[in-house]
């Protein structure tokens, strides 16, 4: 299909500012009389606090106020797992007990100081087996993890149960939870190649660019807000609610937001936000809370490490019999996400295998606090099971890449635990041709292993996987007499752009140049739409459905007014060239400019006086009375989609290792999307090449370090954590799509972010695994230190399964 | 660029300065109010985008923190500030330098460019910027000012980088979303219309 806009690059309105310097991001702003926030936090991985003595503090010249968690739950803390704004029982080291606010961040911290904290010391837990033993450390006030409508309760294995696992053996406890589908002693009965053993995926720091920075500020009783998130009206709605202000009286500024990786895409991943603004709300003056990395580190979360044991089994014919994982994921401090669920569902999807079984707990360590990031779960796991279907490719003779195409999903296929949900659309098979293609996967096969000195060539293939859609969102347009189009957009703007590539759907149904549209965002008094929280790769998918649904009211709107106006049925006009015409005779119609004229002139529906769609959510509700008769208006509520979007990527990869250093090169690297039309091809260039570098940290680098003695973090930085660089990279990434519709979403599009890591991560470990001579880590990160004891034989499992520590 | 030059100035600027440097002092040392007791602010004069400026600077006080909570210029952004990260990478005399790791005490001599300073009197873009922008470089934008600033340093040493030098000369600027390929393509494209 012929677009105008879709499938084209364009210049997003906020790069020159961001080349610039000019784009605003949260800490930039100050305010007259704008005082400042600095935080206590927990010295102590697992506390109660006994008693707060502030009175020399406040007694401080320039010292305004103190916010602890008393004034914040009057009524008492949640007894809930995830984030508190500030907490007197702190399950984790740096967790914020109180915040002062003072003249600067010295008296502040001065103040901080001075205050007198006393704490009762429980009993912490690094490593969620070393809490599962009996006896062993619980990481919450009353357990060691949370059963919905149960509250916290413990978790326990025997001694032996536990060591056992550590030992490499399938888990024998009950578990709490198991999903399931398919017959799987049958499914194993049938495979000719059985693979079997324990594995560890670390947990990591999301570590954005841009700590979490805040400031707040009142005024004629309306909250002003500045603070990071990924999505806009999605966050506005939620941090209305924790910071206790009516929807219609928070004003939330976020024009950019410094990086997400998920863990800023709803507002109770960031209630720090709530902070300044509770404090401004005290005091009555502008609070900035300016957040340190080290802060950033300690309440910025992290992905969820599991401790699992699998077991695959293949057929003569290398299609996937079964899958059974049993997985224990680590839920931090504060509590975690559904990793081990995802990634399951991942298994089922990507391999189609035909019966697959998880059995899981999550369970608490004293840790950062884990939520969603970048692929939750499908990303870990395609790591992990990439170099075991190479294992069963090679034990059954088959090539790598085949046993892939084998077991590949396609159109017409469903997958998922324990439902298997059909795929709205489904080009995986062309995605792997493509790869191969580019990456010539049969030309290179001769010098698979092959030895140059002391480096190894590898090989590795692998696929990533993400549900990339979602619907039953709001939208929203305007027209004003200049003719103009203002897409009013909520989707936040960490970085993909898709704020701008959804707001061109728009665009494209009304046939508007694009230099005579403007994109309506980055302030929620801009009066905005509701949105899907932007995490879950799904913007793309959802939001030009919201777009394109808006601007296709307005454009029957629009031939109405023609049509009444200038004779004949609506169906009898078309719209070019900003004008809407009769078919039958161009010359009768309007332009887009006096449409709008008409609009505002005959109100009711056109103005969005009347007759809105019912179900609009009640944040947009609150928008479109607000723009309400200022004029010509497309609004749009978003029905329910039917089957999986998917978001499908495959990557190829060769590296040389060396077996002297442990160190290897990634000589090239091919990555291929599979996520319907293609929008915008810079910024789905962008997430492919984003996605090769977070694949690179998930498999060689990045892992949390604890100190079990003390439970202090020790890799609070970008250095220790470790983030890759740009030495860490290629210099050449050669990305391409595959580039066809999904016929759920009206421009064809789905998302891609999140599994163009996972393919990333899954090939270069098979690589790894391949330049070993086949051998599985069955972890992530594999590090240097890893390969090189390998290579010399040395055993360095000092704590086998180990979680945030080394080797997890 | 070469970070362990700046990071080496900047401890010699600690010592010289009686200040103590630890990660845990370094952000309040940053943000330019900080006045302990026995320290007064003293009016030095510095270069800042080829405007001498007069400003009131604590002994301990980082550049980045002097640009951007003194003189108002937040394009420099702080993604560490402990010298990790070059989100704050400035030019010094044309070398790329991490702001938050040099004592404005230490400027006084120093010409200071910022990412504000790059564009041309008539509003055109730099070289730099305008490749950046044409090949969609930035992704969060959050280290997209220290990039600029640290492509604009190798050009001017190196105007016709290979791919591979340019990713030397850009190795002290981290991008957390990874957008390096396309940096590079910015820097690539910049040495080709610069
Ligand atoms: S802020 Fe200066 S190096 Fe990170
Ligand atoms: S563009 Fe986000 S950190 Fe570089």
């Amino acid at each position: 299909m012929a677009y105008m806009h879709i499938g084209k690059d364009f210049v997003p309105p906020d790069v020159t500012g961001k080349v610039t310097g000019r784009i605003k991001y949260a800490e930039d702003y100050t305010r007259e009389g704008m005082v400042y926030a600095r935080l206590l936090t927990s010295p102590i991985p697992h506390a109660r606090v006994i008693d707060i003595d502030a009175s020399a503090a406040l007694a401080m010249e320039g010292v305004f106020g103190i916010l602890t968690a008393d004034d914040v739950y009057p009524d008492g803390e949640p007894q809930s797992t995830g984030l508190k704004i500030l907490t007197n029982e702190p399950t984790l080291v740096g967790e914020p007990i109180l915040a002062v606010a003072a003249i600067d961040e010295k008296t502040a911290e001065t103040a901080i100081a001075a205050i007198s904290v006393t704490f009762e010391r429980l009993p912490f837990v690094i490593d969620p087996l070393d809490s599962l033993a009996e006896g062993g450390p619980n990481a919450y006030n009353g357990g060691n993890t949370f059963a919905f409508r149960e509250g916290f309760i413990e978790e326990k294995w025997t001694t032996d149960q536990v060591a056992s696992f550590r030992a490499g053996n399938e888990p024998t406890a009950a578990a709490p939870t198991e999903l399931a589908y398919g017959d799987l002693d049958a499914a194993f009965g049938e495979s000719a190649y059985v693979y079997e053993n324990t594995f560890t995926t670390a947990g990591y720091p999301h570590m954005s660019m841009e700590p979490r920075s805040a400031m707040a500020y009142w005024e004629d009783g309306k909250l002003y807000l500045h603070a990071t998130s990924q999505s806009l009206t999605a966050f506005a709605d939620g941090i209305a609610g924790i910071i206790g202000v009516a929807k219609e009286d928070l004003v939330f500024i976020n024009a950019a937001t410094g990086g997400g990786f998920g863990q800023r895409a709803r507002a109770g991943s960031v209630p720090s936000a709530a902070i300044p603004a509770k404090l401004s709300q005290k005091i009555n003056r502008p609070v900035m809370m300016r957040v340190t990395r080290e802060e950033e580190f300690t309440i910025g979360g992290a992905r969820q490490g599991f401790q699992g044991w699998i077991k695959l089994g293949f057929r003569q014919n290398g299609t996937m019999a079964a899958a059974d994982l049993w997985i224990v994921s680590d839920n931090g401090g504060k509590g975690g996400g559904g990793d081990a669920f995802s990634a399951t569902n991942a298994i089922s999807i990507v391999y189609q295998a035909d019966a697959v079984r998880l059995r899981g707990v999550s369970i608490g360590s004293n840790t950062a606090h884990r939520g969603a990031q970048r692929g939750p779960g499908e990303n870990q796991i395609a790591a992990i099971v990439s170099p075991i279907l190479d294992k069963a490719a090679d034990e059954l003779g088959i090539d790598r890449l085949e046993i892939r195409k084998i077991n590949t999903p396609q159109n017409g296929d469903e997958g998922g635990v324990p439902q298997r949900t059909p795929f709205t659309s489904a080009y995986m098979p062309e995605a792997l041709e493509q790869t191969a293609q580019l990456f010539d996967w049969a030309g290179r096969q001769p010098r698979r292993r092959q030895r140059n000195g002391s480096k190894v060539t590898g090989f590795g293939i692998g696929q990533g996987y993400h549900n990339a859609g979602r619907s039953g969102m709001d939208g929203i347009v305007m027209m004003g007499p200049d003719g103009r189009l203002k897409i009013h957009n909520g989707v936040g703007n960490l970085g993909t752009y898709s704020y701008a590539s959804t707001s061109r759907a728009a665009a494209e149904a009304l046939k508007m140049p694009w230099d005579s549209c403007d994109i309506i965002t980055g302030r929620t008094d801009l009066h905005l739409p509701i949105t899907s929280p932007q995490d879950g790769s799904n913007s793309i998918f959802t939001n030009t459905r919201t777009c394109w649904g808006a601007a296709q009211d307005m454009l029957t709107k629009m031939k109405e007014i023609a049509a009444s106006d200038l004779g004949g049925a609506p169906a009898e006009y078309d719209i070019s060239n900003e004008r809407v015409h009769q078919i039958a005779n161009q010359s009768v119609g309007y332009t887009y400019a006096q449409v709008a004229r008409r609009a505002m002139e005959l109100g009711g529906k056109y103005t969005g006086e009347a007759e809105l769609p019912e179900d609009l959510a009640e944040w947009t509700q609150i928008s479109v009375s607000r723009l309400a008769g200022s004029g010509f208006m497309g609004v749009y509520h978003d029905p329910a989609h039917s089957g999986n979007p998917p978001g499908f990527t495959v990557t190829a990869c060769e590296i040389e290792l060396d077996t002297e250093t442990g160190k290897f090169e990634i000589i090239d690297v091919v990555t291929v999307a599979e996520c319907g039309t293609v929008m915008h091809p810079q910024g789905l260039k962008n997430q492919m090449v984003g996605g090769v570098v977070w694949g690179i940290g998930l498999s060689a680098l990045e892992r949390h370090l604890y100190d079990p003695q003390n439970g202090l973090p020790a890799s609070t930085g970008y250095w220790q954590s470790k983030v890759p660089t740009y030495l860490d990279t290629p210099a050449r990434i050669v990305s391409g799509w595959v580039d066809l519709p999904d016929p759920e979403n009206p421009v064809g599009a789905r998302g891609i972010g999140e599994p163009s890591m996972g393919a990333v991560s899954a090939a270069l470990n098979a690589a790894i695994s391949d330049a070993l001579g086949g051998h599985i880590f069955n972890a992530t990160p594999v590090t240097t230190d890893m390969i090189i004891n390998h290579i010399a034989g040395i055993s360095e499992d000092w704590v086998p399964l180990a979680q945030n520590n080394f080797r997890g | 660029m070469n970070p362990k030059l700046t990071r080496r100035r900047f401890i010699k600027g600690v010592i010289a300065s009686g200040a103590a440097a630890t990660t845990t002092t370094m952000w309040y040392a940053a943000n330019g109010q900080n006045r302990p007791a026995g320290y007064v602010e003293r009016l030095i004069r510095i270069n800042v985008n080829g405007q001498v400026r007069n400003v009131d600077v604590a002994p301990q006080e980082t550049l980045a923190s002097t640009l951007r909570y003194k003189l108002g210029l937040t394009g420099t952004k702080l993604g560490c500030n402990r010298g990790e990260c070059g989100a704050c990478t400035v030019l010094v005399d044309d070398i790329a330098t991490y702001s938050c790791s040099v004592l404005t005490h230490s400027m006084k001599n120093g010409r200071i460019e910022t990412v504000e300073g790059l564009e041309s009197a008539n509003g055109d873009l730099h070289p730099v910027q305008q490749a950046f922008v044409e090949s969609l470089s930035p992704q969060c934008g959050y280290c997209t000012p220290g990039q600029v600033m640290a492509a604009v340093a190798l050009l001017r040493i190196n105007p016709n980088p290979t791919r591979e030098e340019a990713q030397l000369g850009m190795s002290g600027n981290i991008c957390r979303c990874g957008s390096y390929d396309s940096y590079l393509d910015g820097v690539m494209r910049a040495a080709e219309i610069g």
